[in-house]
């Protein structure tokens, strides 16, 4: 539906088109577009006004481009959902048609009004005196130019678990420098310490070490261990990033690997808690994470070491390295600085702590394990060497996995981690496979949406694991002697409390944020959703970008996932990463401050304000000057400046002023 | 259109700021918290870019509240914007104050990117408490007032 001014045109003033989408019934269901249209016709300054049911369609944006040809327009306003959504594909449409993308302003009535509403009424009431507000705020616009920047080369991958290697082997692959900087001594995060992936049952180091080992040979990869990034500065295509390495005592570029050292140690038997094996062993201090680590490197862990607590240690780690001199004990930390064009993070999470539910009585019972524990017990190169077998050598006959430990949780956390229902499915396979150990699982719903996940429950099913839907209520000793306890739940399916003795209490442990997950996302200032995982900028149309642009996110990091996903999405960050490089140049939004050097009284307020030091002043002029590159464009300056000198790109005064009237103008 | 059987809906306009409050905002919508339709959301990057001036602005043009959303302490976008914005909005809540624009009129808040509970709860408390304070009502001669806070 179309309604056309019948005034004469060609008064001088701005010819606008104002178009109200429907979204299908997104908005069209709350708010009344055709009345919304009919208003904006009356308005002063629009020419034309449409509703239309998909604004953002082909035939929606050559709706924009014709109705510019046609009738001579020269601002253009839709009003539809979230400028973060499809401001650029409106401002687009408006260059199309031959207009400076700038003189488009867009209206959000759908997150803003249509969707958080339900009165009719106050709906369209709402989305009238918004589009009021654009109509009088686009009179201001100005033609503005895109500033476009180069983009550096290198990308900074964060994070070296399967994210990160994955990812920094696709860049590298395609001929781009990348630094993969890990906070661990090695590489291979979490999946490192799995023993094999469900569905497929292959052995996760099968499928990662030959991936780790290729990043640490890869020409185009730049891995730091031991490290971590201290300052972010900069923007899209040209951030300057600070790392920290940490001292590993061990001089990487000496040291050949043959871990003799470790053997060497003054210790004969590891007195440590291992924290790979997540305390089921003990370690030298001189010590490699894992035998397939990378890099392929023993670290020193100076909180335990002799010589760094006393200073009296025969050293015989020094001794048995001998001529290589690989051994550094007063290396210190150092500070690499790096220019980037792209960051992609992938630091992926820790596992739900189960100390925070006590009558899971993990912690207080010695046989409550937690689902990782049991991933290193099942593992063949883990602390048992693949033997299932409880803290005093027995090999448990019974076993009771407890699903959703800490996920779908009132208390802890609400969401769902999505791998717990797989991975204890697969534990429960491979203890039947290795002790034929009676399995009972404790779930809630059982959550298999996956390829072959459905089939791999049904083989669990068969392979006679038993399935009891309850969410367990206590852990206590059965009192009998042996050390069983009894896991109490109230089966829904039989309407009756059922009480079963195990030998073994597994915790089927969430995914929760990194515990610095909030230092992460101020460094690399980024926003975070609830929970602590960082926010993507779309969830379906930009779901591994964040609002910073050039920042990335792959992983775990971003929301509970499993392998597969956790790869894709990897995948998915470096070509988003290799697009950017690619273009050669990227394009900023031209919304920085300038001075008119007329008004500018010289009192140098907005100097100190600017957090960029984008402000100088000109002694010679006494007046201050803003630098266009430096300027990131958040107006502070603007709107400190007594003299109204100073003034912003697609914020001016005017505009807002404009937008002020706007609202609150009464129909 | 009955004015009489129509209860008072206060006008707030609402700064919210591109990276935290905004995109509560957009939420919201998304996640389908319904909150009163009052609030006229205008978007600027940050929450420093707001002049005080667009604040007397709005209640000189007749808004019953304005409120102010910008990042968490720390959190700004732009590292410190919000800082500024906190020092302005004190030094102006008491400039309004001795107007005579009540307390609850003018608002600062925190609500980060993944706070649309927070951002429904600011809007729906502001409400209610514009609705018991009813219509700003200004006792000072308003023509020079408005003559005064005009500008552009």
């Amino acid at each position: 539906m179309s309604l056309e001014k019948k005034l004469p045109m060609g008064n001088g003033g701005p010819r606008i088109g104002v178009y109200v989408c429907h979204c299908g019934t997104n908005i069209a269901g709350t708010i009344d577009v055709e009345e919304v249209a009919r208003y904006a016709s009356e308005l002063d300054g629009v020419e034309i006004a449409r509703d239309y049911k998909y604004m953002c369609s082909d035939p929606g944006q050559e709706l924009i481009k014709q109705d510019i040809r046609d009738n001579g327009l020269d601002r253009i306003i839709v009003a539809s959902c979230s400028p973060s959504l499809h401001e650029k594909t409106f401002r687009d449409a408006t260059a199309g048609g031959g207009v400076n993308p700038f003189y488009f302003q867009m209206v959000n009535i759908r997150e803003h009004d249509s969707w958080v509403h339900t009165d009719i009424e106050a709906a369209t009431a709402k989305a009238k005196d918004l589009i009021r507000a654009a109509v009088r705020r686009v009179k201001y616009h100005k033609a503005l130019e895109i500033r476009r920047v180069p983009v550096h080369n290198e990308v900074l991958v964060v994070g070296g678990g399967i994210a990160g290697i994955h990812s920094a082997l696709t860049l590298a692959n395609a001929g781009k420098h990348v630094y993969l900087v890990e906070r661990e001594p090695t590489i291979g995060g979490h999946m490192a310490k799995f023993d094999k992936t469900f569905p497929t049952l292959d052995c996760a180091a099968c499928i990662l070490t030959p991936k780790m080992t290729s990043v640490k040979a890869h020409p185009n990869i730049t891995l730091w261990s031991m490290s971590e990034v201290t300052l972010v500065d900069g923007y899209v295509g040209n951030y300057e990033v600070t790392v920290k390495r940490h001292p590993r005592y061990i001089l990487e570029d000496v040291c050949v690997g043959c871990l003799e050292c470790i053997e060497g140690c003054v210790y004969k038997k590891g007195k440590v808690v291992d924290d790979f094996n997540l305390g089921l062993s003990s370690r030298k201090p001189i010590y490699i994470p894992f035998p397939q680590a990378v890099p392929q490197i023993p670290v020193i862990d100076p909180e335990t070491c002799i010589e760094f607590k006393s200073g009296k240690c025969k050293k015989t780690c020094i001794e048995v390295c001998g001529d290589r001199n690989a051994i550094d004990l007063t290396q210190e930390e150092t500070i690499e600085k790096i220019k980037v064009g792209t960051i992609i993070l992938a630091t992926g999470f820790k596992t739900f702590d189960p100390k925070r539910i006590p009558y899971y009585g993990y912690g207080t019972y010695p046989n409550v394990y937690t689902s990782l524990e049991v991933e290193r017990l099942v593992n063949a190169s883990g602390p048992t060497g693949g033997e299932v077998a409880l803290r005093d050598g027995t090999k448990p006959k019974s076993v009771g996995i407890v699903h959703c430990v800490g996920s779908r949780d009132e208390n802890t956390n609400k969401h769902c981690s999505r791998v717990c229902c797989m991975y204890s499915l697969k534990l429960a396979h491979l203890i039947r496979e290795k002790t034929d150990a009676e399995v009972y699982n404790f779930y809630i719903d059982i959550r298999t949406p996956g390829k072959d996940f459905e089939e791999f429950y049904n083989r669990v099913a068969e392979e006679g694991v038993h399935f009891i839907r309850g969410k367990v209520a206590d852990v206590f000793p059965a009192g009998d002697g042996n050390g069983q306890l009894i896991l109490q739940a109230e089966d829904t399916l039989m309407g009756m409390v059922r009480k079963i003795p195990v030998d073994m209490v597994i915790l089927g442990v969430g995914m929760e944020a990194q515990a610095d997950a909030e230092d992460v996302r101020r460094t690399f200032n980024i926003t975070c959703s609830g929970g602590g995982f960082f926010m993507e900028r779309h969830p379906k149309l930009a779901p591994v970008n964040t609002f910073t642009d050039g920042i990335f996110l792959a992983g775990a990091c971003q929301g509970p996932k499993d392998i597969p996903d956790t790869v894709a999405q990897a995948g998915a960050a470096a070509s988003e990463a290799l697009a950017l490089i690619d273009a050669g140049h990227v394009e900023l939004e031209p919304n920085t401050a300038y001075i008119t050097e007329d008004d500018c009284s010289g009192c140098k307020t907005c100097v100190p304000l600017c957090p960029y030091t984008a402000i100088t002043f000109l002694e010679d002029k006494q007046k201050a000057e803003i630098n266009e590159v430096l300027c990131k464009g958040c107006g502070t300056c603007v709107a400190a400046c007594p003299s109204g000198s100073i003034n912003q790109n697609l914020f001016e005064d005017e505009e807002i002023f404009g937008e002020i009237e706007g609202v609150l103008a009464h129909a | 259109m009955p004015e009489n059987k129509k209860e008072f809906e206060p006008k707030i306009v609402a700064f919210f700021c591109n990276w935290c409050t905004y995109l509560a905002a957009d939420l919201a919508g998304t996640a389908r918290i319904k909150h009163a339709p009052n609030a006229r959301v205008i978007r600027v990057m940050c929450s420093g870019r707001v002049d005080p001036q667009f604040v007397m602005e709005a209640f000189a043009k007749g808004a019953d509240g304005v409120l102010i959303g910008g990042c968490h302490p720390g959190d700004c976008h732009y590292q410190e914007g919000n800082y500024k914005a906190l020092r302005r909005y004190t030094l102006l809540k008491r400039m309004l104050m001795d107007m005579g624009i009540e307390e609850e009129r003018f608002r600062l808040e925190w609500i980060s990117a993944a706070e649309a509970e927070r951002l429904k709860w600011c809007v729906n408390d502001m409400v209610e408490k514009l609705k018991a304070l009813g219509p700003l009502n200004v006792q000072v001669p308003t023509e020079d007032f408005a003559e005064e806070v005009q500008v552009a």
